[in-house]
């Protein structure tokens, strides 16, 4: 008989590393990204406080985001190819059911908030993190096309200019961190799914497929 | 000798798989705390984890890798896109680690551009020599490092019918650049050779004007703004690495767009 341990988990370990790597990734690039940011605006007037700049200056965050860009995107990659490889994205995420969504919406404005069962996610769950999957790809993308404009140029000019990738950077950056708030929120008000992800969470039905 | 403390006969071992779950938790929650309290020490050391010398020798580390990274992103065949004449800003923007009302201008007449390192004729070049070479025009975008670009108008000889008429050595890795300003900067040679690298002389068909260089700087298409030292007095080609004035403070040198 198998005990509870040798069962798959909800977070098997190579999803629990890959997932606080990317939390210290995310953070080194978003604070030094404040830091470049800050030399030539986007939005007049919204400047990010020093406390929340990773470097002194836009050198030293320049060298944080440039060396930051390198844990994020392989960390990144890994995690899309463990995903694909195990299935576990397909079945994790997958499907969104238009209906279930408009009732998870409904429940949470009625301040229900249900979440007994860590190993379903609900439907806006699944939604969000997909949204800030995306979000992550489209970063290093815009990232890429920012740093070399004229090695691609094509892409850069099929994209509406050199400006409006940065443009697009900084909205891909603002999900990111609308969905940081969110996530960080709500794993603070049910600590269990905090604690799932440090220490691998409940196992899943054994009827379940093996991730 | 058997502990005097230790039951005769020993428990049965299979009363720990009812509790190994337990045991595992305490075990887990150990490592937490230990992990919690290491961050609260780093906390209470107060330092700022960005200026520690250690934490900027790895990113300048990392930034040298980076060159290496860019050097191979870069095609020398690909040409940077170019506008019409009628996009030109007028006047150019300034921009330099001082205020435009700190320029001093160069006089031409006493102004000479000095070669050296591995170069086969050093004779210095006066302006006027300079402005019989045959001229190459481009009409590019500037990128800054801090994110604004405008769209200007360059034309002067090409670097590479330059170095190649001083008789450089072209498979040297670096061309270095002094300038009346002390701004010291330095490239590598692939970039040097790229069709859109100039020693530019003229704006918008005009000769430069004081604070953007005259009587001679130098415009890449393929690097950002901070690459291009204006007023320039001398070239050097080497491979011993150079640096430059904001690389040594910590901008990467490469800044290949």
């Amino acid at each position: 008989m198998r005990t509870s341990h040798q069962l798959p988990r909800l977070h098997p370990l190579p999803v629990r590393l890959m997932h606080w790597t990317n939390a210290l990734a995310m953070i080194i690039m978003i604070m030094s990204g404040w830091g470049i940011y800050d030399d030539y605006v986007i939005i007049p007037g919204l400047h990010f406080s020093e406390a929340f700049r990773l470097g002194s200056w836009a050198a030293p965050s320049l060298l944080w985001h440039f060396a930051g860009m390198w844990l994020l995107a392989a960390n990144g990659f890994a995690y899309l190819v463990y995903g694909t490889l195990t299935g576990r994205l397909r079945e994790r995420m997958l499907p969104i059911r238009l209906r279930e969504l408009t009732q998870t919406v409904r429940d949470t404005l009625h301040l229900k908030i249900e979440h007994d069962d860590l190993t379903v996610y609900n439907a806006v769950q699944k939604l969000l993190y997909i949204v800030v999957i995306l979000a992550g790809i489209a970063q290093v993308i815009t990232g890429l096309l920012i740093w070399k404009p004229v090695q691609f140029s094509s892409a850069v000019a099929l994209l509406g200019g050199f400006q409006a990738v940065r443009i697009a950077h900084f909205i891909g950056m603002s999900v990111i961190v609308g969905f940081l708030l969110v996530h960080v929120a709500l794993s603070l008000l049910v600590p269990r799914t905090l604690w799932a992800m440090l220490s691998g969470g409940p196992a899943l039905n054994s009827g379940r497929r093996a991730t | 000798m058997r502990s005097p403390f230790r039951p005769a006969r020993p428990p049965d071992p299979a009363i720990l798989d009812d509790h190994r779950r337990l045991i595992r938790l305490i075990e887990r929650r150990g490592i937490l705390r230990g992990g919690l309290s290491l961050g609260m020490l780093a906390m209470l050391t107060g330092c700022d984890v960005t200026s520690e010398p250690a934490v900027d020798k790895a990113l300048r580390l990392v930034s040298s890798w980076n060159d290496r990274v860019q050097a191979a992103l870069f095609d020398p065949r690909h040409l940077a896109p170019t506008y019409p004449k009628s996009m030109i800003l007028m006047p150019p923007k300034f921009n330099a680690y001082y205020d435009i009302t700190e320029v001093k201008p160069v006089d031409a007449s006493t102004w000479k551009l000095e070669l050296a390192g591995l170069i086969r004729d050093k004779r210095p070049w006066t302006a006027e020599r300079l402005s019989l070479l045959p001229e190459t025009e481009m009409v590019i975008k500037h990128i800054c490092v801090e994110g604004w670009d405008y769209i200007g108008g360059w034309s002067g000889p090409t670097l590479r019918s330059f170095l190649e008429r001083v008789g450089a050595d072209l498979s040297a890795k670096y061309v270095a650049f002094k300038t009346a300003d002390d701004y010291p900067s330095s490239i590598d040679m692939a970039t040097a050779l790229h069709p859109q690298t100039l020693l530019a002389t003229k704006y918008a068909g005009a000769p430069l004007a004081d604070p953007f260089g005259f009587p001679v700087r130098l415009r890449m298409a393929t690097k950002l703004g901070y690459k291009n030292p204006k007023w320039l007095t001398a070239i050097e080609v080497t491979n011993r690495f150079p640096g430059g004035y904001w690389e040594n403070l910590g901008e990467n040198w490469f800044a290949g767009i």
